[in-house]
């Protein structure tokens, strides 16, 4: 049996973090498994920006950070395995992985789960109805549209207001569609209030809260969904409930720690949330079994996972080589704003933390946590402008995330997206940076190659 | 196209699969009706999947002696078929001193009937039994099983395919007429002929019979609910469990059975409804399914339900009525040469080998029956990946790549296993068609994770536009197209 110091399951930010972490801390072999083709897991999906905020500093979009990340791995000696599905992890950390190539069978020295998460269903939240083509999960929908170039509907109904599920309305938006409506059954949004402003607010799509999806209609392709309002113990009021014509509902219901793995070598699992249980060094119950980010706890952001990956690994080689652990930094990770943006304040989308600023006439705002915010809400007033990041087709068929080198007028993206409709790259390499095409709006701004 | 066929059988259920099976030992042209795109989507692939032993029917009954007949045969079928069967023996539990004397009195029925191996349970015996489970005695079935119910019809379509029988799926009957040669049946547009008819269409039996001019029959379309456990809940139950039965309910009682695939399903509610295809959840029963089914095992959670589905009983007792009225096969007097199968509800499944030996039975009265030479009776479903041990999963890897590409994770169905059930001998490329041939997507995430994996699939390796690819057939469209034409 192979032999490896330490054993990564899962290639995502907490993955490659984690490989990062273990080889500077001196871990000979680090090996990172990964189910993909490539690394960077979720992220890949995720064509947006606003990742890399609080670890680079600079405004990336999925598929960057994740290069980011899968290139600091490498560059301090990690070894990442991709097309690996792990299915296997004892007490004593032997790791049964399958490959095109065969079985394979580790003994690590320490292992990291960093298996992220998966969404809930509509299977886990019981919607009564029939059961149709056209009821998708917002990432799946994000999987399907950015990565396999398959459209999943033209009207649609989001269900639940989780950044996913927020992110998908604008991108559908984009892409053509009609989104009718958000409903969340809570009283306040689950997203970050930075997405309810750019990806609902600006395109006027209405958010309501309180309210949630009761009936399905349809019985080959999704043709209409029943909303209800909520009481305040959440039970539908009779007499409120309302159908709207659809042919696609996306949910955005909530996250599970995904913990298969970890379950068959026996790690404990917090009963309510699926996630691993771990102390304050990101050790499981198991020693020498370590967990990170999402399979742990879902984070709002990457870069906290990140973090968290770093430390998990450190403390992987730690254990191996007899030294003491590391406490893991502050979870401030869902501290991050929450809520509706309110009227005649700006929610500023620069970062996640989602100020409120007031903007006078006079050009002064107040409220803002940084001279970026200012800046924002400033222009905000005037003029708003947004990086527009989307896709393009290459000529073999695949998709390529790109976008604009700066912030473009808001108001134009439909007719951005118009123009960018029929363009057809070449297959040949584009690194990440590539200006793919130059000024194509006629207004200063290029589109460039994001992965 | 010469779509004239010694025998037509209208329907691709468990029920007319297994005729078509059944009639491909001999040399006769036998073609099959399906208006659905696959086999198994009404009825049969929409139960609790239990293969009974045959103590709730009448003795004497047409129920009662097939089913206990297709019991005792069934390991072997599966065996031959090469589908999952596991016995597990079955539970059904009393609450209250009335539900005792039901479980004696289904005991001597069930011994009339001839099943082996009944036995009472008191409550100290019920505790040492199945700790986990409610109720104050019991009465064990030794001889019940679970199974695969799609499985099982795809596998004898396809070993009827595989022996010389054509299936028309997507063909839904809209005319028969009684012609000199036979029938002349119009489907799909086209028009068949034959010089004998078998009627196994389920739900729409009836409708079917008016057809061909036989009135008289009736179905009333009976739902039952279902929610489905995550494998978690395996190892939670051995075994089915049923409350003792209550009188006139048209069904069996909501009830706990371990799957063959290692879920458990909750269900089935049994109310009678109007639109015999309408297979929606609905609130109130979802509630209520729960509800019953804590009292029959209080350990249950409501974090476990990954799913609901719902099938439709094709009953012929009217609702004021409920129970059970025995299955209808015969050759119509006023319609010679029309084999109507009518009301074939619980136990249909467990019985429809016989059914089908029956059928054949009555078709030799008038037609010459010559075995066929070249029957095999055997058929390979797909190899799982997951069921083998670890030197075979190495083997089959090195053998085909394919295999060591695990498409669904939460069943580790493989990319090889995805690829033999899209290349499935009766040309199905659905993606229900799919997920219960393969297995895939049927885990907690829901096909999150291999949708995406099996759509590129079917547009890569199979030529499918995005428009092609749909859930149930045309209709059903999963993709309104592409994102970048």
């Amino acid at each position: 049996m192979k032999y490896c110091d330490v054993v990564i399951i899962g290639g995502g930010p907490g993955g490659l973090a984690a490989a990062k972490g273990a080889r500077e801390a001196g871990a000979r072999s680090v090996l990172v498994l990964e189910r993909e083709d490539r690394s960077g897991g979720i992220l890949n999906q995720c064509i947006h920006d606003g990742f890399g905020l609080v670890r680079y500093k600079t405004m990336l979009t999925g598929p960057e950070y994740a290069l980011r990340a899968r290139q600091e791995a490498l560059n301090a000696g990690a070894e990442i395995l991709t097309g690996a599905m792990v299915t296997g992890l004892t007490p004593r950390r032997v790791v049964t992985a399958v490959t095109r190539q065969g079985l394979l069978q580790i003994q690590a020295g320490a292992a990291v789960l960093a298996t992220g998460c998966r969404e809930r269903t509509r299977g886990a939240i019981a919607i009564p109805g029939s059961r149709p083509a056209g009821v998708y999960t917002a990432g799946t929908a994000q999987n399907l549209m950015n990565t396999k170039n398959l459209m999943v509907g033209k009207k649609v109904v989001i269900l639940g207001s989780g950044d996913i599920g927020l992110i998908m309305a604008r991108r559908l938006i984009l892409e053509g569609a009609q989104v009718l409506c958000a409903a969340e059954m809570n009283p306040v949004p689950s997203g970050l209030e930075r997405n309810v402003s750019q990806c609902l607010y600006d395109f006027g799509i209405p958010l309501y809260l309180r309210c949630t999806v009761t009936n399905l209609f349809g019985k080959k392709r999704l043709e209409g969904v029943e909303l209800s309002q909520l009481d305040e113990a959440g039970q539908p009021i009779p007499g409120s409930q309302r159908v709207v014509a659809c042919d696609t509902l996306l949910l955005s219901v909530g996250l599970i720690p995904e913990n298969e793995v970890a379950a068959q070598a026996g790690v404990a699992l917090d009963p309510k949330t699926n996630g691993a249980v771990t102390d304050k060094y990101l050790q499981t119950s198991v020693p020498g079994v370590f967990a990170c980010g999402n399979s742990r706890k879902v984070l709002d952001l990457a870069d906290f996972v990140t973090v968290q990956g770093l430390t998990a690994g450190r403390n992987a080689a730690a254990f191996l080589l007899d030294r003491p652990l590391e406490p893991m930094p502050p979870e401030t990770s869902n501290a991050m704003a929450k809520g509706l943006p309110q009227p005649g304040t700006i929610t500023c989308i620069l970062c996640p933390k989602g100020c409120r600023i007031q903007a006078d006439a006079d050009g002064k705002a107040t409220g803002n946590g940084c001279p970026k915010g200012e800046e924002y809400a400033l222009q905000e007033q005037k003029a708003p402008k947004r990086v527009l990041t989307t896709t393009l087709k290459r000529a073999d068929g695949s998709l390529l995330p790109v976008k604009t080198s700066q912030a473009v007028p808001r108001d134009h993206l439909l007719d951005y997206m118009d123009r960018l409709r029929n363009i057809t790259l070449s297959a040949a390499p584009l690194p990440c940076g590539t200006v793919v095409l130059r000024d194509p709006f006629g207004i200063g701004a290029d589109v460039v190659s994001a992965q | 196209m010469n779509n004239t066929f010694d025998i037509l059988i209208i329907g691709g259920g468990a029920v007319g699969c297994a005729v078509a099976r059944e009639l491909s030992r001999y040399r006769l042209s036998v073609a099959l009706l399906e208006k659905e795109w696959d086999v198994a989507a009404g009825t049969s692939g929409r139960n609790s999947a239990v293969v009974h032993a045959g103590f709730n029917n009448k003795p004497g009954s047409l129920m009662a002696r097939l089913c206990v007949e297709g019991n005792r045969g069934f390991e072997a079928a599966c065996r031959e078929l090469d589908v999952p069967y596991r016995k597990t023996g079955k539970l059904l539990v009393a609450f209250d001193r009335e539900d005792l004397a039901v479980l004696a009195r289904l005991k001597a029925q069930g011994e009339e009937n001839g099943c082996r191996g009944l036995a009472l349970l008191d409550q100290a015996q019920l505790r040492e039994r199945l700790p986990q489970v409610g109720g104050i005695g019991a009465m064990e079935s030794p001889e019940t099983g679970v199974f695969d119910p799609f499985l099982y019809t795809v596998a004898l379509a396809e070993n009827a395919v595989q022996n010389g029988v054509t299936f028309f799926l997507g063909h839904q009957v809209t005319g028969i007429q009684v012609v000199s040669e036979g029938f002349r049946v119009t489907a799909g547009g086209k028009v068949f002929t034959a010089r004998r008819l078998v009627n196994c269409a389920g739900l729409f039996s009836a409708k079917i019979a008016a057809m061909a001019g036989v009135d008289g029959y009736a179905i009333y379309p009976c739902r039952g609910e279902y929610f489905i456990l995550d494998k978690i809940a395996d190892g939670l139950l051995p075994m089915p469990i049923y409350p003792a039965p209550k009188a006139g309910i048209g069904g069996l009682g909501v009830h706990l059975t371990p799957t063959i695939h290692g879920n458990l399903i909750i269900g089935p509610s049994a109310e009678y409804i109007d639109a015999p295809e309408d297979t929606a959840s609905t609130q109130p029963v979802m509630e209520k399914l729960f509800r019953e089914a804590r009292q029959l095992l209080p350990g249950l959670e409501r974090k476990h339900i990954i799913g609901a589905y719902a099938g439709v009983r094709p009953k012929q007792a009217p609702p004021g009525e409920g129970g059970f009225r025995d299955f209808v096969i015969r050759e119509e007097d006023t319609c010679p040469g029309l084999v109507n199968l009518v009301g074939i509800e619980s136990p249909g499944l467990t019985a429809s080998l016989p059914i089908a030996r029956m059928v054949r039975d009555i078709l030799g009265r008038t037609l010459e029956l010559i075995p066929k030479e070249s029957f095999d009776p055997t058929r390979r479903g797909i190899l799982r990946f997951r069921d083998q041990d670890p030197e075979t999963q190495a083997r089959l890897i090195q053998e085909d790549p394919d295999y060591g590409e695990i498409l669904c994770r939460c069943q580790k169905v493989t990319r090889a296993e995805i690829r033999q059930a899209i290349e499935n001998p009766l040309g199905v490329k659905t993606l229900a068609g799919i997920k219960y041939r393969a297995w895939a997507t049927t885990g907690r995430c829901h096909g999150g994770y291999c949708l995406p994996k099996i759509a590129e699939m079917l547009e890569k390796s199979y030529g499918l536009s995005p428009q092609e690819i749909t859930y149930r057939g045309p209709g059903s469209q999963l993709f309104s197209g592409r994102v970048k034409e």
